[in-house]
């Protein structure tokens, strides 16, 4: 009996913080969907025929921005975890199949990343980036959050080529291969598994970024989405259909990437935590 | 392999990381540091000004001011989410690692969604939902009898900064809950059921076997929550502008670094001074990190494996 009664409270608190946690975001996405007075008069009320608008989405893509937007993120976000995959990939594996002198110097120059946030040196990043003539442009956020990702990834990587059995790559070396051919042909598609991990750590905090976007490529059409949806808020903060769709725009696809792999991501971030 | 061969092979491998590694990260760091030492003129050269920006961040009542005003409230924002944040975080992590609970999975993806969205989104909802003209939160508030709780939050200097910390708490429970459950995963079943057969309850075996165990994920989220609260930005910047009102009481050392580099409506933009206060930064950063890595750290090595 008072087994029954401790499962159930276990539900109840659990499922209590599971609505509060969800309770915010499905009330955007449902009123994003009814007509400015439905919004106020009954904004608990999901969407029904009588209620229902899409006028907010109408001004929303009417804009014409927010498709380019997502294809910046989307090429920012890609962009970014091919480079940090493949150039950390490269350098986990020297630093862990190579000895040589300055090895562990290297690393520990490699780890400063790890701990210092990037941010504290936006400021010479900006005389930096301009003084390249790539203020505003896609490939100055990538060349940034590369830097700002790959430490992590070198170790993580480079971590994994130690699991990789030593025999593998003495008989490849035997064979006469090469130590380029090795590594694209023998160890990269056995790293996959922790790229995997690497990708998840990379993507989320660089689609969710708005500092760079706000120093780096502010306007021109270059906007990520988050920033573009801020700005978008900010010129249309009273008008709440378009404020409540563009929110919505910004929400869903996220929820849908995490809904479909949202196994692979908790695991890559709790196996990467723990090393 | 010969020398030159090897040489060429470590290049290829490491030169591709090295060079962006220290292109994009270790020299505008390095430089954001020498800037702090120099002064602009107007229009002229910059010279060399020794430790005066500090003295002037530090001293000068018009600089020290928002500073000290700043390093107060980013303190709170961290106060707050060690205080709320990571004891939430750490309950929802013990239940759900509880044997043979049904919808573990389900919970855990659910609670963590928030934590998946920029942090400008979430703080437009939040905005939305705590606006006295959409009265959301009002109705909330009023259904429970407790209406006269409500008001402006966020525009009175009283508790604009601490809305703004529990939102950011709101969002990101979902990282202490999600490492300190994989540690509570990771503890061998023989220690929980020897607990159990030495008549230890539920409670007794969390606080005496498990909490001693997971101290060391604790602490490393205790210090990943440090590092990420006084680098943080983007959350008062969404939702209070970056003059962090009103009357910069929710201004922390993230959205001072913004105003004082780029300037705003009250002053113009300091490049050497902005400098300064990013050098601030980072010393404030190395400060909490060596903490956790020659106090914290070190001692619960020893005492926990």
């Amino acid at each position: 009996m008072q087994k029954r009664f401790s499962t159930f409270a276990v539900h109840a608190v659990l499922a209590g913080y599971t609505a509060l946690a969800l309770a915010p975001i499905i009330l955007v996405i449902m009123n994003s969907f009814k007509a400015k007075r439905a919004i106020f008069l009954s904004p608990l009320v999901p969407p029904n025929p009588v209620n229902f608008d899409l006028i907010g989405y109408h001004k929303v893509f009417a804009d014409g921005a927010i498709g380019t937007y997502y294809m910046n993120s989307l090429t920012v976000t890609v962009g970014t975890i091919f480079f940090t995959l493949l150039f950390g990939g490269m350098a986990g594996w020297a630093l862990s199949e190579y000895k040589f002198r300055g090895n562990t110097m290297l690393g520990l120059y490699l780890a400063i990343g790890i701990m210092v946030p990037i941010r504290l040196g936006s400021v010479a990043i900006i005389s930096l980036i301009s003084g390249l003539n790539m203020i505003n442009t896609l490939t100055a956020l990538i060349c940034v959050y590369v830097a700002q990702n790959l430490p992590l990834a070198v170790f993580i990587l480079g971590e994994f080529v130690n699991q990789i059995p030593k025999d593998l790559r003495e008989a490849a070396r035997c064979d006469g291969l090469s130590e380029y051919n090795i590594f694209f042909h023998i160890v990269l598609p056995l790293l996959r598994p922790a790229m995997a991990t690497v990708a998840v750590f990379t993507m989320i905090p660089v689609w969710n970024d708005l500092w760079f976007p706000l120093l780096l490529a502010p306007t021109g059409g270059k906007q990520t989405i988050t920033l573009g949806v801020q700005q978008f808020l900010g010129q249309y903060i009273t008008d709440w259909n378009a404020v409540l769709a563009a929110l919505s725009t910004a929400i869903v696809p996220v929820l849908l990437f995490y809904i479909l792999f949202s196994r692979q991501l908790i695991r890559g971030l709790t196996s990467g935590a723990v090393k | 392999m010969d020398r030159g061969n090897f040489a060429r092979v470590l290049a290829f491998f490491l030169l591709p990381a090295v060079l962006i590694y220290s292109i994009f990260s270790i020299y505008p760091l390095i430089a954001t540091i020498f800037d702090s030492l120099y002064q602009r003129h107007e229009g002229g050269p910059m010279t060399f000004n020794g430790l005066n920006n500090f003295r002037t961040l530090l001293g000068d009542e018009t600089w020290s001011k928002p500073f000290w005003n700043a390093f107060r409230n980013n303190c709170l924002f961290f106060l707050i989410h060690m205080c709320v944040q990571n004891p939430i975080g750490l309950a929802l992590a013990a239940l759900l690692s509880l044997p043979r609970l049904r919808l573990r999975n389900v919970y855990r993806t659910l609670i963590f969604m928030p934590t998946m969205l920029s942090v400008v989104i979430i703080g437009f909802i939040w905005q939305l939902i705590l606006s006295p003209l959409w009265g959301i939160w009002k109705m909330l508030l009023g259904a429970l009898h407790l209406g006269f709780l409500f008001g402006p939050y966020l525009g009175q200097e009283g508790t604009a900064l601490i809305t703004v910390s529990l939102i950011s708490v709101w969002q990101f429970v979902g990282i202490p809950m999600i490492l300190i459950y994989t540690a509570l995963l990771a503890i061998p079943d023989e220690l929980v059921d020897a607990a159990t057969v030495d008549g230890l309850n539920q409670w007794q075996t969390f606080f005496y076997v498990k909490l001693p165990l997971i101290w060391p994920t604790i602490g490393l989220v205790s210090v990943l929550t440090f590092v990420n609260n006084f680098n943080a930005f983007d959350l008062i910047y969404a939702m209070q502008g970056a003059l962090a009102g009103p009357n910069f009481s929710t201004d922390i050392m993230g959205t001072l670094f913004y105003r004082t580099f780029f300037g705003n409506q009250l002053q113009l933009g300091d490049p050497t001074m902005g400098a300064t206060v990013a050098t601030m930064m980072f010393l404030i950063i190395m400060v909490g990190v060596m903490i956790y890595l020659f106090l914290i750290q070190r001692r619960m090595q020893r005492y926990a494996f």
